[in-house]
């Protein structure tokens, strides 16, 4: 490819996502800045909310695939060589990474909620 | 209510948030971007006639790289065809609509776009004359007019019948790709005997006559009908692509996916009646009764170009009035202050949109290099490429040059000879986005 470029990269997307381009990665942007706030809000990784949102992310790998070839008319047999291994693989841990942040942070968030008091500051007493 | 097309001319309008957005982000990747020269100030009058893929590319550039030119762009046609997703439409895999936009959309800013043909090119007064007579004159012409399918040089054939009789030609317009599927896949159904070929002039994109072959091998197998089939491929010449390392890769291919393949054979008339094709071959005249057939018609610069002075003069290129350019700068033989760029340019292979995304940086960079007062090095190799399908699903991402060199973009990842699934992801999500960044100078 000639002029291979990060502007070529991002007006071929552009044209390709249209405004889904910006949606999609102000999304992935959203969810990753939660995940680093719930990390330094709780001082670190909750082990068991984590094993949870991996299995929600096994199965979003699985979808980014399906959803791939549902896109392109293709399936499981049309897989020709390496290379297509490769292209699956990396579709499925682009699926896999965003959907155990998300699921990360939502289950955070949940939790958080929650944990949460009920009521809000208590009323003071009149003097 | 008329469909409302956002700027790119496909596809709903977006909001204006969304385009904040969007701006914002562009604005980031511009910034991060290696800084261009300064555009050229300039008061040339640039006339570019046509505005298909290669036209409107060469304008979008040409807007981009001077300051003050005139750049006119003159065509009759008002939507804007994806040419390269004719296929997928004539293999049922995408709406007509994918392949429709609209001319006046990728029109870039500071260009004017007169809607009308070109009826006369004067080089020697340096002017064009419109349909209309209108005249204007210009300082450096871009010869970008596409190619004129030559139907009625097929006795007996009628673009109108495309569609019905088992009828097919994927060329000719969205509608008649849409019409080939469906006799293509009426075909599918029943089975019998499915004529393919192309014609023995220059062509566009000289793999998707092949590509046609594959598809429908694919679909009668799909529908367990292939048993019931003959697919017969008619090539002009003794290879099935110019690039031989190619050719034999497609007749091994043919030969597994048993395609028969007859060596010189031209369609010379056609009797949609009685569905017989009549091919000249070395011995003579020979018919052969078809079920289902994909005419593809000879291929010639428009009337306007054949007219005039800028054909060859001589050698391969003269009868059919491609452009006496260089091949490598683009630029013509007599005329230097024109360029022919796409596919009425009269260079060896290339008449793609591949072809076209190579060509015009060149002949733009070499038209301003003139403006500027100095000396461009950019040259053009005779690159172009093609997403050779061979089945819904895989595709080979064939890469080559003038020399018939092999010129892989991702040597030692995507090999150009395997049927692979990424260049088939390639061809059905990532050509057109390309495609369209292209005609805005983008890509």
């Amino acid at each position: 490819m000639k002029d291979l470029d990060l502007f070529v990269f991002v007006a071929v997307f552009q044209e390709m996502l249209g405004a889904f381009l910006w949606i999609g990665l102000g999304a992935v942007a959203l969810v990753a800045l939660l995940f680093v706030w719930l990390l330094l809000r709780e001082r670190g990784m909750a082990a068991g909310r984590l094993v949870r949102s991996e299995l929600v992310g096994l199965v979003g790998g699985v979808l980014a695939i399906l959803v791939m070839q549902a896109v392109t008319h293709s399936g499981f047999s049309d897989i020709g060589g390496p290379i297509d291994w490769v292209l699956v693989a990396l579709i499925w841990l682009a699926g896999f990474v965003i959907a155990t942040l998300a699921a990360y942070v939502g289950f955070g968030l949940l939790a958080l909620r929650r944990s949460a008091p009920v009521t809000g500051r208590p009323l003071q007493k009149p003097a | 209510m008329p469909r409302t097309l956002d700027s790119r001319g496909w596809g709903p309008t977006i909001g204006r948030r969304s385009l904040l957005l969007a701006s914002g982000a562009a604005a980031a990747a511009l910034a991060i971007r290696a800084p261009r020269a300064a555009p050229v100030r300039t008061g040339a009058r640039i006339v570019v006639a046509g505005a298909g893929a290669a036209g409107l590319a060469a304008a979008s550039r040409l807007a981009r790289e001077l300051e003050g030119a005139t750049i006119t762009l003159i065509d009759q046609r008002k939507p804007h065809l994806y040419q390269p997703g004719f296929t997928l439409v004539a293999a049922g895999l995408k709406p007509k609509e994918y392949v429709i936009g609209e001319t006046r959309a990728f029109v870039p800013p500071g260009a004017t776009l007169i809607e009308e043909g070109v009826a006369e090119f004067d080089p020697d007064g340096k002017k064009v004359v419109t349909d209309s007579g209108r005249a204007v004159a210009y300082d450096f012409l871009v010869l970008a007019t596409g190619l004129q399918l030559d139907y009625g040089a097929i006795e007996g054939m009628d673009v109108a019948r495309i569609g019905r009789d088992g009828l097919g030609s994927v060329y000719a317009s969205p509608d008649a790709a849409l019409a080939t599927w469906q006799a293509m896949s009426a075909f599918a159904d029943r089975g019998g005997v499915a004529l393919f070929g192309r014609p023995a002039t220059e062509m566009k994109c000289a793999g998707a006559p092949l590509k046609y072959a594959f598809l429908t091998d694919d679909i009668l197998r799909r529908r367990g009908n292939r048993g019931r089939a003959e697919l017969i491929y008619n090539a002009h010449n003794n290879a099935l692509f110019s690039v031989p390392i190619v050719s034999e890769r497609v007749r091994m291919l043919y030969q597994e996916r048993e395609v028969k393949v007859n060596y010189g054979h031209q369609l010379q008339a056609i009797d949609l009646g009685r569905r017989i094709a009549t091919f000249s071959t070395a011995q003579g005249p020979k018919e052969l009764p078809y079920d289902f057939i994909n005419v593809v018609p000879p291929m010639r610069a428009p009337q306007a170009v054949r007219n005039s002075p800028l054909g060859w003069r001589s050698g391969p290129w003269q009868a059919d009035g491609w452009a006496e350019v260089d091949r490598h700068t683009l630029r013509h033989a007599r005329y230097p202050e024109v360029f022919a760029v796409g596919d009425v340019a009269g260079v060896p292979k290339g008449k793609t949109a591949a072809s076209v995304k190579w060509q015009v940086p060149v002949a733009v960079d070499h038209l301003v290099a003139t403006i500027a007062g100095r000396e461009s090095t950019a040259r053009y190799n005779g690159y172009t490429s093609c997403p050779l399908i061979t089945r819904i699903g895989r595709a080979m991402l064939v890469e080559f040059d003038y020399q018939d060199n092999l010129v892989p973009s991702f040597p030692g990842v995507i090999a150009p000879l395997d049927e692979l699934w990424i260049t088939w992801v390639m061809k059905e999500v990532a050509l057109k986005p390309t495609y369209l960044a292209m005609l805005r100078g983008q890509a």
